[in-house]
C-alpha cells in the first residue's frame, strides 16, 4: 500500500514538471497569437490581457498589406520548392552512385565530401557572394537557389537508405534487363520512400526558415523571402506589436502545419541524422 | 557480377550520376573553401575588378589587435557556455520524465519540439515583445515576485542572458528527441536485473542510464557546441539588425557579417571565418580524442 502511494506521488510530480515545461514552451506561441488579435491599446495593458474580448482578425489583413507579404510568400514558395526538388534530384543520383555503382576513386571522393560537411557554411558566404556577383546574379532567384541545389548531408542520408536495399534486388533487376536508370526510379526510390520523405521535409523547413544567405543576396522587395521580409517589416512597423505578431504568425504557420502532419517523418529523420555521428 | 571490379565504363557511368551534384558542390562548396582560405591572406583586394594587389598575414594581425574581435570570441564562448550545458541537462531530464509516462506522452513530445520547426526570425520577434521592458510578459511575471522591471534588450548586462534563454528554449526539442531515442535503445533487462539486486531509482539512473546514455550525451554536447558557435539569426532578429546594446551580443559570425556586409573588408571577414573554422576543427579533434578514451559504448 505504501509503495502504491509513493508511485502515485512520483507520477503526479512527473506530470507537474512536464506540464510546466510544456506551458513554458507554448507561452511564446500563445502570446504571439493573443497579441495578434488585440487592439493597439489592449497590447500595452497591465496586467496583460490573456485573451482579448474581441478577436481583431483585421490585424492580419492590415499586416498583410503593410508590407509586400504576398510577394514574400511567392518568393519563399518558389525558392523552397525549386531548392528542395533540385537538391533531391542531385542527391538521389549521387546517392545511387555511392551505394550501388562501382567506380574508381569512390572512397576518396566520399571522404572528401564527408570532410566538407565539417566546414561552417558561414565561411562560404563571402566567396559565394563574389562568385554570384561575378555572374551578375545577386538579387535573383538563382542566387537564392543555386548554392543549395546539392547537399552532401542529403546524399549521405540517402546513401544509407539505398544501402539498406539488398544488392541482390539490384542484380536481379539487371538480369531482368532493367537499366540502372529504371532500377533507380522504379525500385530503389519507391523502396526508400520514408527516408526520402524525411530528408524532404527537413529540407523544406530549413529552406523556408533560412535567413542569413537570403539577407545577404537580396536587396529589393521583389526578391526577399519571408524571414528577410519580416525582418525588414519590423523596421517599418516599429512598436505596432499587434501587426508584428500577426505577421510572425503567418510566417510560422505553414511550417507548423507541415510539422503536425508529417511529424513522424521529421522525428525519424532527426533521430537518424543525429545518430549517424 | 557481385565481386566485379570497377572498369573504365562503370566509372564513366557513375560519374554521369554524380555529375549534377559535383558541379554544384565544386562551384559552391569546394572552390569557396579554398577561396576563403586564400582570401584571408588578401590584404589589398579590389572586389569590383577581382584584383589582388597584396597578400600577407595582415588580416590575422588585424584580428589579433581588434578589440571587437576579442569581444566577439569572448561573447561566442559565453554564449556557448550559457546555452549548451543548460540545454543538455534540461533536455535529458525532460526526456527521462517523458519516458516514464504513457498518457499524453506523444503530445508533450510534439509541444517540446514545436520551436524547432519555427523560423528563428519570426519567433525572435515574439521574444523581443516578451522582453519589452515596459509592457513585456516577462517583466510582468517577475513583477509578481516583486522584481523590478529589467531592460532585457537595452541593458548590455542582460542582453546576452535574454539571447541565451531564447536559444535554450528553441533548441530543447531537438535534443529531447535524441535523448528519447537513446533511452529507448537501452536494454530493459539491465533495469530488471538491477531491481532484483535492490537498486533504487537513483542508483539505476546513476549506474545504468547515465553510462549507457553517454554516447548520446556526448553527441548532443558536441553538436550543440558546433551549432551554437555559429549563432547569428537569433541575434539579428532579437536586436533588430544590431549585435545587441554596446556590442554585448557581437559573436564570431556576427563579426564576420559586419566586416563583410557593412564594412566591405573582405579579407578581414574571410580571416575571421578561418578562425571560426579552426575553432570548430579543434572541437572536432577533441571530440575524437575524448570519445576514444572516455565514452562507454
Amino acid at each position: 500500500m505504501k509503495l502504491r502511494t509513493k508511485q502515485i506521488i512520483s507520477k503526479i510530480l512527473i506530470y507537474a514538471i512536464v506540464i510546466l515545461g510544456a506551458i513554458t514552451m507554448l507561452i511564446p506561441f500563445f502570446w504571439m497569437i493573443s497579441t495578434s488579435l488585440k487592439s493597439g491599446p489592449e497590447t500595452i495593458k497591465i496586467p496583460p490581457i490573456w485573451i482579448p474580448k474581441v478577436f481583431r482578425w483585421s490585424n492580419y489583413v492590415a499586416a498583410w498589406h503593410a508590407a509586400p507579404f504576398g510577394q514574400y510568400f511567392i518568393n519563399s514558395i518558389i525558392v523552397t520548392v525549386v531548392t528542395t526538388v533540385g537538391q533531391l534530384f542531385t542527391s538521389i543520383l549521387a546517392a545511387f552512385a555511392f551505394s550501388k555503382l562501382k567506380f574508381w576513386g569512390k572512397n576518396v571522393i566520399f571522404m572528401i565530401f564527408l570532410g566538407t560537411m565539417m566546414i561552417p557554411s558561414e565561411m562560404l558566404i563571402i566567396p559565394n557572394f563574389v562568385t554570384l556577383s561575378r555572374m551578375h546574379l545577386i538579387n535573383t532567384y538563382p542566387a537564392l537557389i543555386l548554392p543549395y541545389l546539392a547537399s552532401f548531408f542529403t546524399v549521405f542520408t540517402l546513401r544509407q537508405a539505398f544501402q539498406a536495399v539488398p544488392d541482390q534486388i539490384y542484380y536481379a533487376a539487371k538480369i531482368d534487363g532493367a537499366s540502372d536508370w529504371r532500377f533507380l526510379w522504379k525500385i530503389l526510390v519507391p523502396l526508400s520512400k520514408s527516408s526520402i520523405t524525411a530528408v524532404t521535409v527537413l529540407q523544406v523547413i530549413s529552406c523556408w526558415n533560412a535567413f542569413m544567405w537570403p539577407l545577404i543576396v537580396t536587396n529589393s522587395n521583389a526578391m526577399r523571402t519571408l524571414p528577410v521580409g519580416l525582418q525588414a517589416f519590423t523596421t517599418d512597423a516599429g512598436t505596432t506589436y499587434q501587426l508584428l505578431m500577426a505577421a510572425s504568425t503567418f510566417v510560422i504557420i505553414p511550417m507548423v502545419i507541415l510539422y503536425l502532419f508529417l511529424q513522424k517523418y521529421i522525428i525519424a529523420g532527426i533521430s537518424k541524422a543525429g545518430l549517424k555521428g | 557480377m557481385i565481386n566485379e571490379k570497377p572498369t573504365f565504363k562503370s566509372t564513366l557511368k557513375a560519374f554521369l550520376y554524380l555529375l549534377p551534384m559535383l558541379v554544384i558542390t565544386i562551384t559552391f562548396n569546394i572552390y569557396p573553401i579554398i577561396n576563403s582560405f586564400l582570401m584571408s591572406f588578401y590584404t589589398k583586394y579590389d572586389f569590383f575588378t577581382n584584383k589582388v594587389y597584396q597578400m600577407g598575414f595582415g588580416n590575422f594581425v588585424y584580428l589579433w589587435h581588434d578589440p571587437n574581435f576579442h569581444l566577439a570570441v569572448r561573447n561566442t564562448l559565453i554564449f556557448v557556455l550559457g546555452v549548451v550545458p543548460a540545454t543538455v541537462v534540461i533536455s535529458l531530464v525532460i526526456a527521462l520524465l517523458l519516458n516514464k509516462i504513457k498518457f499524453l506522452s506523444s503530445l508533450f513530445r510534439t509541444i517540446y519540439f514545436l520551436p524547432f520547426v519555427t523560423s528563428t526570425v519570426a519567433i525572435a520577434m515574439v521574444w523581443n515583445w516578451i522582453y519589452n521592458s515596459n509592457y513585456g510578459l516577462l517583466n510582468y511575471f517577475l513583477g509578481l515576485f516583486g522584481i523590478h522591471p529589467i531592460n532585457w534588450l537595452t541593458n548590455p548586462h542582460y542582453a546576452m542572458i535574454a539571447l541565451i534563454i531564447m536559444s535554450i528554449w528553441k533548441g530543447l526539442g531537438f535534443n529531447i528527441i535524441l535523448f528519447l531515442v537513446g533511452i529507448n535503445n537501452i536494454d530493459k533487462t539491465y533495469y530488471e536485473a538491477a531491481a532484483i539486486d535492490g537498486a533504487n531509482a537513483w542508483q539505476q539512473f546513476r549506474y545504468i542510464t547515465l553510462p549507457l546514455l553517454s554516447p548520446i550525451t556526448f553527441l548532443v554536447t558536441v553538436n550543440g557546441i558546433i551549432e551554437n558557435f555559429k549563432v547569428f539569426d537569433g541575434i539579428y532578429a532579437l536586436f533588430q539588425g544590431t549585435p545587441g546594446p554596446s556590442n554585448s551580443c557581437l559573436t564570431l559570425v556576427y563579426y564576420l557579417y559586419n566586416k563583410f556586409y557593412t564594412e566591405w573588408q573582405y579579407g578581414v571577414a574571410a580571416a575571421s571565418g578561418v578562425v571560426l573554422f579552426f575553432l570548430i576543427l579543434l572541437v572536432t579533434i577533441l571530440q575524437f580524442w575524448y570519445s576514444r578514451k572516455h565514452v562507454h559504448y
